[in-house]
């Protein structure tokens, strides 16, 4: 029975920690833009392909996984990385900068219309079916108590945790950060301090898209397969995962996410999986009718 | 009185110009050509009905699929048990009888879909923003769910009135065009009356158009339960142009083209409305022989229309729109 429990946490906390890691794009967008990056969850897609593609390149063959190696398995994430950091500043360049000045609900059909555009050149490229995710990690398991663990959860856990200090230095310590702020509180006043706010906003989307690209690789190693329309679901429930800590709030995206991850958990091993997706709505809206700023969103007085 | 007599005349007479011009159409245009015009003008209700909450008043709504959803099943289901008690054992049913079966089960889907964006809408239009549209979005996946696992609707694989030979298909030209008159006759009223000239204050300023004494949480709840009615009355027409509805018919995306279709007419416009919902429905359409690249090409179409014009089609103009008298109340 406990060990029902205690297995049901460690799946809930490794899908957990992929929400997280693409709730941070969500909600750092959000922050400077407020604009809902209908197309971050796309990036995520992006992030698994390209992870696909250079471990292929890489020499990964899949008959023996054991010699690809941590290193080549670095570099894979790397490259994926990179991947998507040049893909979120192309969307962000060609897509949400020419709308900059537009009415809000403008840039969202972009981003609609950029999410729709991906989806469906990954059909045309990569095929509509699930493809078998090369573990570049291969897997181990380990048994405690009953429960299972693997290695490519404690990996999942280990590596969005370090992606999350850093990024919790990278916003508060550095002064980009302190600009990224800045633009999120005021974007014209923190102009008329003279920080250059397409430079932040453009950074804010490379460093958000490479947070997608690590969800992409670690969410494959996780689940084993891949397809074009993948970013849809997760997606979503990583947005949920981004409103329900308080939008804008990355300490918030990040523990929304694990939330979300350990709730559809344990709804599918103690209720039924179908209603493992309602699950998540149905937090959210309890949520947000409560606290309608999201666990850890700070309320704003509104003024005349 | 004799306003009245007139009226009722001028509705008869429309009718009967819609009867006529559906049969002339069935006689002589292609099934295929009429079938996207039925759907163009079902995605016409569902995008004029959108625009009353998004457009006009405001508050963001990404769930409407949901109402339509809860239109569809509750007409079908209607339809299904209505024909069965008052004409048992009859396949075909003759005009009038459609009119006797499909108008009572249309109003029940407006009804019930009324009732769940009341529901819905009481406690989330507390919310603003982006948050009000998130929580619309997570309760028309929720009504989705439950149709999914729901047996009476046949769950996933849908329902098509408990018999092979599925739904009825009642929804054609006539039906279309008079609904879709009445909702856009009804809605363009509702936005160039009082009613609608207190819904833009809501939309403009919510804390000034509340301190002018503006109900402005009544008047936010009343424009959600309209807009759910003709969500729920289009996805009535759109359950008997098939002979099943699934609950995949009403995902999310669906949703997603409605908002698409208010934004590319122009948001707040009523003709915009009509118009954005035959575009993207013709380009959807005219699109479909690329097969692969079709939705590629429709998503670029959809960002160039954004860049280059980004108040849609007719931005907040609007053209003349037949029975809406726009003067009563003087200039926008």
């Amino acid at each position: 029975m406990m060990a029902t429990f205690f297995q049901q946490l460690v799946n809930g906390l490794s899908i957990g920690s992929v929400y997280a890691l693409i709730a941070l794009g969500y909600t750092m967008v959000y922050g400077v833009l407020r604009l809902i990056n209908f197309a971050h969850s796309e990036v995520f897609m992006m992030g698994a392909f390209s992870g696909y593609y250079s471990a292929l390149m890489l020499g990964f063959d899949p008959a023996h996984p054991a010699e690809f190696g941590l290193l080549r398995a670095a570099l894979v994430l790397a490259v994926s990385m990179i991947a998507c950091a040049l893909l979120g500043l192309l969307i962000e360049r060609l897509a949400y900068r020419p709308l900059r000045s537009a009415r809000r609900l403008t840039p969202l059909i972009t981003a609609i219309g950029v999410s729709i555009l991906l989806q469906n050149l990954g059909i045309l490229f990569f095929g509509a079916n699930p493809r078998p995710f090369p573990m570049i990690v291969p897997e181990t398991r380990y048994e405690v108590g009953g429960v299972v663990l693997t290695n490519i959860k404690l990996l999942i856990f280990a590596v969005s945790a370090v992606l999350m200090v850093v990024l919790h230095w990278l916003v508060q310590k550095t002064w980009t950060g302190k600009a990224m702020r800045a633009v999120s509180v005021n974007l014209s006043a923190a102009k008329l301090m003279g920080i250059n706010a397409n430079k932040v906003i453009a950074f804010t989307f490379v460093v958000g898209s490479a947070l997608a690209a690590t969800g992409g690789i670690l969410f494959g190693l996780d689940q084993a397969k891949i397809e074009p329309l993948m970013g849809v679901l997760v997606g979503l429930k990583a947005f949920v995962a981004a409103v329900l800590g308080g939008i804008g709030n990355t300490m918030g995206a990040a523990a929304g996410g694990l939330l979300i991850g350990v709730a559809e958990q344990m709804t599918a091993g103690y209720l039924s999986a179908d209603y493992r997706d309602a699950i998540t709505f149905a937090i959210l809206i309890g949520v947000l009718l409560v606290r309608p700023e999201g666990l850890f969103g700070s309320s704003k007085i509104e003024k005349v | 009185m004799l306003m009245w007599l007139k009226r009722g005349a001028m509705a008869v007479v429309i009718l009967g110009v819609f009867y006529g011009l559906g049969r002339a159409l069935e006689d002589n245009v292609i099934e295929y050509v009429l079938r996207i015009v039925l759907f163009c003008g079902i995605n016409s209700i569902l995008a004029v009905g959108l625009n009353l909450i998004n457009g006009t008043t405001g508050q963001f709504s990404i769930g409407h699929a949901g109402f339509m959803a809860v239109g569809a099943y509750t007409t079908a289901y209607t339809v299904m048990h209505l024909s069965e008690a008052l004409f048992p054992g009859q396949a075909e049913l003759a005009l009038g009888q459609t009119a006797l079966v499909f108008v009572p089960a249309l109003v029940l889907g407006a009804v019930a879909a009324a009732f769940a964006g009341w529901v819905v809408g009481v406690p989330s239009l507390r919310l603003r923003g982006d948050y009000l549209a998130i929580v619309t979005l997570g309760f028309g996946e929720i009504i989705r769910l439950i149709y999914n696992n729901s047996s009476r609707f046949g769950g996933a694989t849908g329902y098509s009135g408990g018999r092979p030979l599925g739904l009825p298909i009642y929804t054609n030209f006539f039906w279309v065009a008079s609904v879709g008159l009445l909702v856009v006759v009804l809605i363009g009223n509702l936005t160039y009356s009082s009613y609608g000239r207190a819904l833009e204050a809501i939309r403009d300023d919510e804390i000034a158009a509340e301190a002018a004494g503006i109900p402005t949480t009544k008047l936010k709840v009343l424009a959600f339960v309209v807009s759910a009615a003709t969500a729920g009355i289009a996805g009535g027409l759109f359950a008997h142009l098939q002979s099943t509805i699934q609950p995949n018919d009403f995902k999310f995306d669906k949703s997603i083209d409605m908002v698409v279709m208010i934004i590319v007419g122009g948001l707040g416009s009523v003709s915009g409305a009509v118009l954005g919902a035959f575009f993207v429905g013709i380009t959807l359409e005219l699109t479909r022989d690329l097969s692969e690249y079709r939705l590629i090409s429709y998503a670029l179409l959809l960002i160039l229309l954004m860049l280059f014009r980004p108040e849609g089609m007719l931005g907040t103009r609007e053209l003349r729109i037949p029975f809406v008298n726009r003067s009563k109340i003087g200039p926008a």
